[in-house]
């Protein structure tokens, strides 16, 4: 062969390789310059925050003094919010899941409920916000409430949650069902003493995955207008209330006033002094300590699922 | 005694039987009424949507009672709290497009590589490593990246950019952007991921190095879930709150200038609903107005996402 003409085809190779060389490190930089944002984010909120976290950060309430301040009524807020959010979105989610998978007939109305829920996936938080001030501040006359907040985040995750069913439930083999009807189960026997079972890892990512978005979300919880100053618990059941000396029955605490704890690191974040700056920190590395331990687990449950089944 | 007996069996077997047959009718019924609640269930998402749809338009229409509709399209100032009230949701828009203008700019050219990194270039073992890292991005609030913009960012873009004010919607839509990179990577990758084997198969053996194959083969046979993580990226950007609530300061002006603070429709809701505005009031009205607005935006995106993952699908 021409040896001008194998220089040049050298040439067009080697440049082919040096593209193929850039664009791979092109993409490993990228990819830890996520990464970095991520570590320095976290390590940002340790360091300014560290100063402040300690026994008394979470058991005292909000204060006008920033070294008195804590998170107590958040982290409780957050807590029995999230309680009702599981209570409402686990549930429905997932029996929503099973109608669609395993029940539903091939109609216009089960492709609308399909359609439906991809769409609601993609509607921002706030718009549940407003929905949740229309309709059950006003409408249904709920209150700014700990029930309404838990249910707004309950359908905020119920794509999440049913989503992640629907995929469980179809990665369960159709033998495993044909063998349960050969043996005469009625369909919701086939459904909750093997589907269900089989399933149960990848529900509880989905859960988990669904839990730790709504433990952060912000907007929806002040458009409901949740209070940003609230220097008290919920009522327990069964405790005197002060002014009137009568015991708080079982469900009060869904009707109380609340914050929770993306709304305190907003409050303190807006304040110009500083030293609320710290508390902040230290409660959003708290938060962020929380949703990365949640996600984490998620994967971790979805890796050991990948690994232990074999059908 | 041999007959009785077969009578006595006989009776006993038709015993059987019938309570067979009672067995079988209750449990017909009630496998139908667990289909029934399950159903239900299910029907819970329509409804949801059903609600959203009608407590937008119910307080919507008290507004537009109120104010004209072209004063609130063509209106170039926002002041619906002062007594001069002007009602122009393009001041709100300016800010949305300008903010989600910068966070794509980040999001998709890293997001884009990232993906073709990921699918094309890395092992095995780097790819499992890395993809859920990143995604643990995605998982951090949003509360706490508005935190990191106005008091991390915001000082060091001030460093390179002298003059640039504490509230700014640069700062805001760079952080935006970093939060939107695991959505656009994780579903581009999926959809590269997707394209069989034999397509990139077929470009090696023509000599096509990794690069040619992603950049000529692998990407247009996936642009329609491409384009659907696009989008879904773009639905972020224009739908986040909390960032620029907290970062980009909630002065509603009309400009495109990403160095000015800016308020956006959606830190707008939040402005209003942190105050006490009476229930029933045009204020009130407003944020359902704004949200309205908002909801179109992410609906027109959505189907036109629906359209490009139709017409560009191919199928193997």
């Amino acid at each position: 062969m021409d040896s001008a003409k194998t220089a040049a085809l050298r040439g067009i190779i080697a440049k082919a390789r040096r593209y193929d060389m850039f664009v791979s490190a092109l993409g490993l930089l990228f990819l830890s310059f996520g990464i970095f944002v991520l570590a320095a984010l976290f390590i940002d909120m340790a360091i300014t925050g560290f100063g402040r976290i300690n026994a008394d950060f979470f058991t005292n309430f909000p204060s006008r003094r920033p070294a008195e301040a804590g998170i107590l009524s958040s982290w409780v807020g957050s807590l029995l919010v999230m309680f009702v959010t599981a209570s409402v979105a686990v549930p429905l989610g997932i029996a929503g899941a099973i109608y669609l998978e395993e029940y539903a007939r091939k109609n216009t109305f089960t492709a609308i409920i399909e359609i439906n829920i991809t769409n609601l996936a993609g509607v921002p938080s706030i718009i549940y916000g407003l929905l949740a001030l229309g309709l059950f501040v006003y409408t249904f006359k709920l209150g700014q409430s700990i029930l309404t907040a838990g249910l707004t985040l309950g359908l905020l995750i119920l794509p999440i949650v049913i989503t992640a069913t629907r995929e469980a439930l179809r990665a369960i083999p159709q033998h495993i069902r044909e063998a349960a009807y050969a043996c005469g189960a009625s369909q919701w026997q086939v459904v909750s003493d093997h589907l269900l079972k089989y399933s149960t890892p990848g529900i509880l990512t989905g859960v988990i995955i669904g839990m730790s978005r709504a433990i952060g979300e912000t907007a929806p919880i002040i458009t409901i207008g949740a209070l940003t100053f609230i220097a008290f618990l919920p009522p327990a059941p069964g405790q005197l209330n002060i002014e009137t000396g009568q015991p708080a029955g079982l469900f009060d605490w869904l009707f109380s006033p609340f914050t929770v704890m993306p709304i305190q690191i907003f409050n303190w974040t807006s304040r110009p002094d500083p030293r609320f700056h710290e508390n902040a920190a230290a409660a959003s590395f708290v938060l962020v300590f929380m949703t990365l331990s949640m996600n984490a687990l998620a994967i971790w449950l979805r890796y050991r699922l990948r690994k232990n089944i074999k059908w | 005694m041999a007959v009785a007996t077969t009578d006595a069996l006989a009776s006993n077997a038709n015993a059987k039987l019938a309570e067979f047959a009672a067995n079988k009718k209750a449990r017909q019924r009630r496998e139908k009424a667990i289909e029934a609640v399950l159903f239900l269930a299910a029907s819970v998402s329509v409804l949801t949507t059903l609600g959203i749809v009608y407590i937008l338009v119910r307080e919507s229409i008290t507004f537009f009672a109120n104010v004209p509709l072209s004063d609130f399209l063509f209106d170039d100032q926002w002041t619906p709290l002062f007594d001069d009230a002007h009602y122009g949701i393009m001041v709100l828009l300016s800010g949305t497009i300008t903010s989600s203008f910068v966070a794509l700019c980040i999001a998709i050219p890293m997001g884009t590589v990232i993906a073709i990194y990921l699918s094309e270039f890395a092992g095995h073992k780097t790819r499992e490593t890395l993809k859920p890292m990143l995604e643990l991005l995605s998982g951090v609030p949003t509360i706490i990246y508005g935190f990191f913009a106005l008091l991390v960012v915001t000082p060091l873009l001030q460093k390179v950019i002298p003059g640039l004010p504490g509230f700014n919607i640069l700062s805001a839509g760079i952080v935006m952007g970093i939060m939107i990179i695991p959505y656009v990577a994780s579903l581009s990758e999926d959809a590269m991921r997707a394209v069989p084997m034999s397509l990139r198969e077929g470009s090696y053996a023509m000599g096509g190095t990794r690069f040619q194959t992603a950049k000529n083969v692998v990407f247009p046979a996936a642009f329609s879930g491409i384009a659907s993580a696009y989008i879904l990226g773009i639905s972020r950007a224009v739908g986040e709150t909390m960032i620029l609530a907290v970062a980009a300061g909630m002065q509603p002006t009309l400009s495109f200038n990403p160095m000015e603070p800016a308020a956006t429709i959606t830190s707008f809701i939040v402005q209003v609903a942190m105050g006490d505005l009476p229930h029933g009031s045009i204020g009130y009205q407003t944020i359902f107005a704004a949200g309205a607005a908002l909801m179109l935006l992410t609906l027109v995106f959505n189907m036109l996402g629906f359209y490009l993952r139709k017409k560009y699908r191919e199928a193997y």
